[in-house]
């Protein structure tokens, strides 16, 4: 089993305070207590204060465009498809920026998962208004309040039949860290945003707020229940639900191609005489 | 046309017992199926030119010795029971005026039936024949289009696109992620058509954007990879071809040019993406840039791309257009011993024994060892679009920003000038010592898919002109003068002429920034349509 030291990275330059330090931790300790080695993972991220996360631990790594992780992390696994891809993504990164991507990724189903960590607000571009701010949002750039109303990430999730859908919150790193291995060992794609405070640019949805709200779905809930699980992320203001919403096993993206079936790409040798027929094709 | 059924679609086909290398303006027999053929391209009609057309279909009749009347909508209904047979009548209809046995047709009109069945077969056989005869008996005149049969056979035939493809199938190509977009798509028709055989993942994704960032996922994770799209589409992968170059992942992009500005003209043809594909990206970081001219050199070009783009670690594009992506070119064959395959990549024991594994470790040649992630043991594989260090993790500090951009940049520049070859010299004096006391009074310079018509009009003015071109091929970084002193060529030729398919003369700028060399006199075409050899005639005389 690997140990908790053998995912030690560099040191994280995020705010004092910042969620992401239990998102981290709680990862490093999913990972651990699933018995996934470093050389297994391949951490894809994009641009954002969430999208540093990789260099803080360890693991293969593509830290690469903003919004742009999900296409990367897609092809990499069908290149190599024995690596664990996790997508550590910020909601800017992945429902502003690569919102596309994450639409198309949760269609195709790749077994990835897409951590996002979702706190309400751009904070490496310091403070402007992100997809998932409330409506009315003040900012240097949203003098008149953010007249946008917010993105539902799960709602969205679950209307593409999403096989796995979970919310989580930095502040409860145990629960998260159960999500997590639930996300990892989750057959296709996962997806699970995390709540996170913004110490410094959030100044409304604070630890204490996030607390106050967050409380975990039930034990007797149904997981496959696509209809009432919408229903469920429809549920935010007071009360907000926390856990896994929704559950299903499609075939992923790797099951579906045949030729990676006994062997993955990347160790398929290429071999010239194999291929010469096809000059013959032209003839 | 971009119109998928219906409208005005038209091909043109030449038929020679030399080797023919361009398009043509005149045309000898023109086939019309409908009026709309007739009237629009009668005044390309060659003087003792024929059109075979058939006036009971058309409903309209023509007079004059120039029209041969067939009727082959009669003839499909009477040997095939079906009026889409037509097409079959009129083909044997053209072997008729050749007086070509259709044999061979034959032959690919079984296999392109073959799933239908035999007496779908067997009819359009039929039709073929009953087309041939009528002419056969009817068109006296036809003798003068007759062709000798040629003593060889077996030619292949290949157009840009699937050169591209096949070049690529044939360098190990494993990853192809595109959005489709005219004109290159043929590219991913290709690979998917074989994707199954030869364990190809061809994704379709949902953007360029993905596209792009895709083949750079497939790529660091250990396969060879490559997109390809046109114009517009690459305009969208400008920042995966930036963070192509920071990360150092092997690319190959194939750009296939098509008229812009924005949508243009989608299914027409131009060079206007030269300097766009130069400066593409942002900051600094080394690319290269093939332009082949013709299907062949398209195909050695795409392996040529695949072993520099992993050599170097660098985005290697082949630069396309549609004139060269949809022309068929026979050839007697391609040969596969020419064919570079070197694994650049380490995998399984490469790293045995190694303590300390960095991504981006600085070396002489800028050139970092490129580590499969998860296939090297415990050594991780980092790297970062962010400016990094060694091991690929973010940096701010200015030293290390100039030793990586020494290693990514400043390094392998150099080394890939010396892995470019000169352009190719053909016309007066030999190719072998094109550097000779008799230089050319008449210069043609060009790129990419004017090869052809540039050769054509060199052996059309030959007889009377000291005449020569000078095509280039491996087009950025532009080679060294030093083996090949093209330079001095193009300075001490009486007049040196920039041929291009575009408004502005984008190659003879390259060719100023790079040498200061400048060209006196250019010939442009920006219609969207190739330049042919009459027509290029006519300008270089108007220059004279």
């Amino acid at each position: 089993m690997p140990s908790f030291e053998i995912y030690e990275g560099q040191e994280p330059a995020w705010c004092p305070g910042c969620g992401n330090f239990q998102i981290l931790s709680s990862l490093k300790k999913a990972l651990v207590e699933l018995e996934i080695e470093p050389w297994e993972v391949l951490l894809a991220s994009g641009i954002g204060q969430s999208s540093k996360l990789p260099h803080y631990m360890k693991g293969h790594t593509f830290n690469g465009l903003h919004g742009r992780a999900l296409p990367v992390a897609t092809a990499a696994k069908l290149a190599n498809h024995k690596l664990h891809v996790i997508v550590i993504a910020g909601d800017g990164d992945c429902y502003g920026e690569g919102g596309n991507h994450l639409i198309h990724t949760i269609r195709r189903n790749p077994n990835i998962t897409l951590l996002v960590h979702n706190n309400q607000i751009y904070g490496l571009t310091k403070g402007q208004a992100s997809p998932t701010s409330a409506q009315g949002t003040h900012s240097k750039v949203q003098p008149f309040g953010n007249l946008s109303e917010p993105l539902n990430p799960l709602a969205l999730a679950i209307s593409l039949n999403c096989g796995f859908v979970a919310r989580g919150f930095s502040g409860d790193p145990e629960f998260l860290k159960e999500l997590m291995k639930a996300a990892i060992t989750h057959k296709g794609f996962s997806l699970l945003d995390i709540l996170q405070p913004c110490v410094t640019f959030n100044k409304v949805n604070t630890f204490g707020w996030y607390r106050d709200r967050v409380y975990r779905l039930e034990e007797e809930y149904n997981l496959n229940d696509r209809v009432k699980a919408f229903a469920r992320t429809l549920e935010w203001g007071e009360k907000i639900p926390n856990g896994i919403f929704f559950k299903n096993r499609r075939k992923t993206l790797e099951e579906l191609i045949p030729i990676i079936q006994e062997k993955p790409l990347v160790r398929q040798e290429f071999s010239i005489n194999k291929v010469k027929p096809e000059l013959k094709v032209f003839y | 046309m971009s119109r998928v059924r219906g409208g005005h679609n038209y091909y043109q086909v030449r038929i020679s017992d030399r080797k023919v290398t361009a398009s043509r303006e005149k045309v000898d027999v023109l086939v019309a199926l409908d009026l709309e053929s007739i009237e629009r391209h009668r005044a390309s009609l060659g003087e003792k030119g024929l059109v075979l057309y058939d006036s009971e279909s058309l409903k309209k009749s023509f007079e004059g010795p120039e029209f041969l009347d067939v009727p082959l909508t009669k003839i499909a209904l009477e040997s095939g029971k079906q009026r889409v047979m037509t097409n079959s009548v009129a083909l044997g209809a053209v072997h008729g005026v050749l007086g070509v046995e259709p044999d061979t047709l034959g032959e690919i009109l079984k296999e392109a039936f073959a799933k239908k069945g035999e007496g779908i077969i067997e009819k359009n056989l039929a039709c073929v024949r009953a087309g041939y005869d009528y002419v056969r008996e009817h068109c006296k005149r036809c003798e003068a289009f007759e062709l000798s049969v040629p003593g060889e056979k077996g030619f292949m035939l290949i157009n840009g696109l699937q050169a591209i493809g096949l070049g690529a199938l044939l360098s190990g190509c494993k990853f192809y992620s595109a959005y489709p977009m005219t004109p290159s798509t043929g590219i991913m028709n290709f690979l998917a058509s074989k994707a199954e055989q030869y364990g190809i993942i061809v994704e379709q994704a949902e953007d360029e954007l993905a596209a792009i960032n895709m083949a750079l996922g497939a790529s660091f994770a250990g396969v060879r990879a490559m997109t390809g799209t046109s114009g517009g589409g690459f305009a969208l992968m400008n920042e995966g071809l930036s963070l192509a170059a920071m990360t150092e992942t092997p690319l190959v992009l194939a750009e296939v040019q098509r008229p812009g500005p924005a949508t243009g003209l989608p299914t027409r043809t131009e060079q206007a993406d030269l300097l766009f594909v130069l400066h593409a990206g942002h900051g600094e970081f080394p690319r290269v840039i093939y332009a082949p001219g013709t299907p062949k050199q398209a195909f050695y070009l795409t392996n040529k791309a695949f072993e520099l783009a992993e050599k170097y670690q660098v985005p290697v594009f082949i630069l396309a257009d549609q004139y060269l992506g949809d022309t068929q070119w026979t050839y007697g064959g391609f040969d596969p011993e020419k064919l570079i395959y070197n694994d650049y990549r380490l995998r399984d024991k490469d790293l045995e024994g190694v303590l300390e594994y960095k991504r981006h470790t600085f070396t002489g040649s800028g050139i970092s060892p490129l580590a499969v992630p998860g296939e090297c043991g415990r050594h991780l594989v980092v790297t970062d679009s962010d400016e990094h260090d060694e091991e690929g993790h973010i940096i701010e500090d200015a030293e290390t920003r100039v030793l990586m951009m020494q290693k990514r940049l400043l390094k392998k520049l150099p080394l890939l000038r010396r892995e470019m070859e000169g352009p190719l010299y053909y016309g007066i004096r030999c190719s072998e010592n094109p550097g000779g006391s008799e230089l050319p009074e008449i210069l043609l310079a060009g790129f990419g898919s004017t090869y052809g018509v540039m050769k054509e009009v060199v052996d059309m003015l030959s007889k009377d002109r000291k005449i020569a071109m000078l095509h280039f091929s491996e087009i950025y970084p532009l080679p060294e003068p030093e083996g090949f002193d093209f330079l001095a060529i193009l300075k001490n030729a009486g007049l040196a002429i920039c041929v291009e398919n575009n408004a502005t003369g984008q190659f003879a700028k390259l060719l100023r920034a790079e040498t200061g060399f400048e060209f006196t006199c250019q010939i442009n075409r920006y219609d969207g349509r190739p330049f042919t050899a009459e027509k290029l005639v006519e300008e270089i005389h108007a220059l004279l």
